[in-house]
């Protein structure tokens, strides 16, 4: 009963959303006939996923660009759009994306609504503070210092939990308006996965004021959003496996939040995936 | 998943009752210094004297057209973060402290223009006769026109003060860990129940919304001027 009026309302809102792209004209619609491939992206993550006018630059595109031609779609044939984190599995059970690489980690509660492919990086929360910081070094050296996060995301009430009791916590609406708190000296740190906070250390306006600690403390696996049941896991592996032997992964990293200084977890990274989609991580 | 185990999956990993607590905390104190700034406004728009006049009115146009979400991240960004302005050195009270002052600032206009519409109701004759027995302008408003204004105008104080729990959660641009802040973090982390968490914050803010009416609507009867 529940699940026959959750699913009329989701059908309900993804025709909505289907009208208003058609009334506004968005994209180059040549619908879902396999012409194109709808990839969601973020448009706000400097260095990942990020709309520059009228290009799309980061790792996540890049990584998407090479699955995309790798599956037969070249760049004119890709369709991008955005999917903020509170939309992904939405937008993937609604068939309003193919596919989605937004910095989107595998986990439990997620793969019971989607499937993962890859994952094409292995992220983990760290640090951002300014760059003659010395005092800040990990996770439990943050007592009585400040903190900023974004709203919605437990990482900065992880750090309170776990490693620094008296740690006081800040949400704003994004990290760059963390970042404009740091710069002005009002908050110490601005924590999130470490990746996210090289693209906003590579950014023209912070280059060589900020820098990622690079002690990471947590393990996020970003997997290739794709609805569930999907059969694509197995190509999309292969493509990413592909664009590591070629080095190509490992050039769109550096070309994208190289400009930090920003070390990988070398245990971690790079990916070497099989053909299956991937599964929960180990608790 | 049931509809029960829905439900206690989310109250056992969330402290839903807490979130919504600080927004009932956040609409009292607000809704206090809104009253408080929304009279002296709504005094300065009557009185005799025609820059406090102008000056009453050109507050409520500049607040009432200016949506609350910038006025609290202007406060967040442009006054903390730039003005490095801090109310208190413990954040928590600090960000608490901002909303309360931004959401009172904000919905002192539209207090002003309640008490405004409440003085309209009040017969011109009220005034000239307090005049006419050598009553000032404050002694005037204060003894004759506000407490029959203040009756008129408990429905319009009503609307507003309901709109002011609704804007609570804009608390959350400011940091203040609040209802819609916990949503957001429901939906990115239990996205699996997502028609179930619109159901606890709709069914949340009925429960706080529903009695204010019912308690303004009886109080507007109770308390209306028969003339």
């Amino acid at each position: 009963m529940f699940n026959n009026i959750t699913s009329k309302i989701a059908k309900a809102t993804s025709v909505a959303a289907v009208a208003t792209l058609a009334l506004t004209g968005c994209g180059s619609s040549t619908s879902a006939d396999g012409d194109t491939i709808r990839i969601g992206i973020k448009y706000d993550q400097p260095g990942l996923g990020y709309q520059d006018g009228r290009d799309y630059t980061g790792f996540d595109t890049d990584v998407a660009r090479y699955v995309a031609n790798e599956l037969g779609y070249d760049e004119d044939h890709i369709e991008w759009v955005e999917s903020p984190s509170a939309n992904r599995e939405n937008m993937l059970k609604n068939g309003q994306v193919d596919m989605i690489f937004a910095t989107y980690s595998i986990s439990e509660s997620r793969l019971k609504t989607v499937d993962f492919a890859g994952p094409y990086f292995t992220a983990g929360q760290d640090l951002l503070v300014q760059k003659d910081n010395t005092d800040i070094t990990g996770p439990d050296t943050l007592d009585g210092k400040n903190l900023c996060s974004v709203t919605g995301s437990t990482s900065a009430k992880k750090v309170q939990d776990k490693y620094a009791s008296s740690v006081q916590l800040v949400q704003q609406n994004s990290y760059s308006d963390c970042v404009v708190a740091l710069n002005a000296g009002m908050v110490d740190a601005v924590t999130t996965d470490d990746i996210i906070l090289a693209g906003l250390a590579s950014t023209k306006a912070n280059k060589g004021e900020l820098k990622v600690v690079g002690n990471t403390f947590t393990e996020e696996r970003y997997g290739v959003g794709l609805p569930k049941g999907t059969d694509k896991c197995e190509a999309i592996n292969k493509a990413i496996n592909k664009m590591v032997e070629t080095g190509a992964w490992e050039e769109a990293l550096t070309k994208n939040v190289g400009e930090s200084g920003f070390k990988y977890n070398r245990e971690l990274n790079p990916p070497k995936l099989d053909s299956a989609c991937a599964t929960a991580p180990a608790k | 998943m049931s509809f029960s185990e829905q439900l206690s999956t989310l109250f056992a990993k969330y402290n839903v009752i807490d979130a919504f607590w600080t927004n009932v905390q956040l609409t009292f104190w607000a809704a206090i210094g809104a009253f408080v700034l929304g009279s002296i406004l709504a005094l300065m728009r009557i009185s005799p004297v025609p820059s406090l006049r102008a000056a009453g009115t050109a507050y409520v146009h500049l607040v009432r057209n200016t949506p609350l979400t910038i006025l609290m991240t202007l406060a967040i960004l442009g006054v903390w973060t730039q003005f490095q302005l801090s109310l208190s050195s413990n954040f928590e009270t600090n960000f608490f402290l901002y909303a309360i002052i931004v959401l009172a600032i904000y919905h002192a206009a539209f207090v002003c223009e309640a008490i405004r519409s409440g003085v309209n109701t009040v017969p011109t004759g009220q005034a000239e006769a307090a005049r006419a027995i050598g009553l000032g302008f404050m002694p005037t408003a204060r003894y004759v026109i506000f407490p029959q204004a203040l009756r008129g105008s408990i429905t319009p104080l009503g609307n507003t003060l309901i709109a002011l729990a609704k804007n609570t959660t804009v608390a959350t641009v400011a940091s203040v860990a609040e209802a819609s802040g916990m949503m957001k973090s429901m939906i990115e982390f239990n996205s699996d129940l997502v028609f179930m968490i619109f159901f606890v914050f709709a069914m949340g803010f009925v429960v706080i919304v529903v009695p204010i009416g019912l308690l303004t609507t009886w109080a507007s009867r109770k308390l209306a001027v028969k003339r």
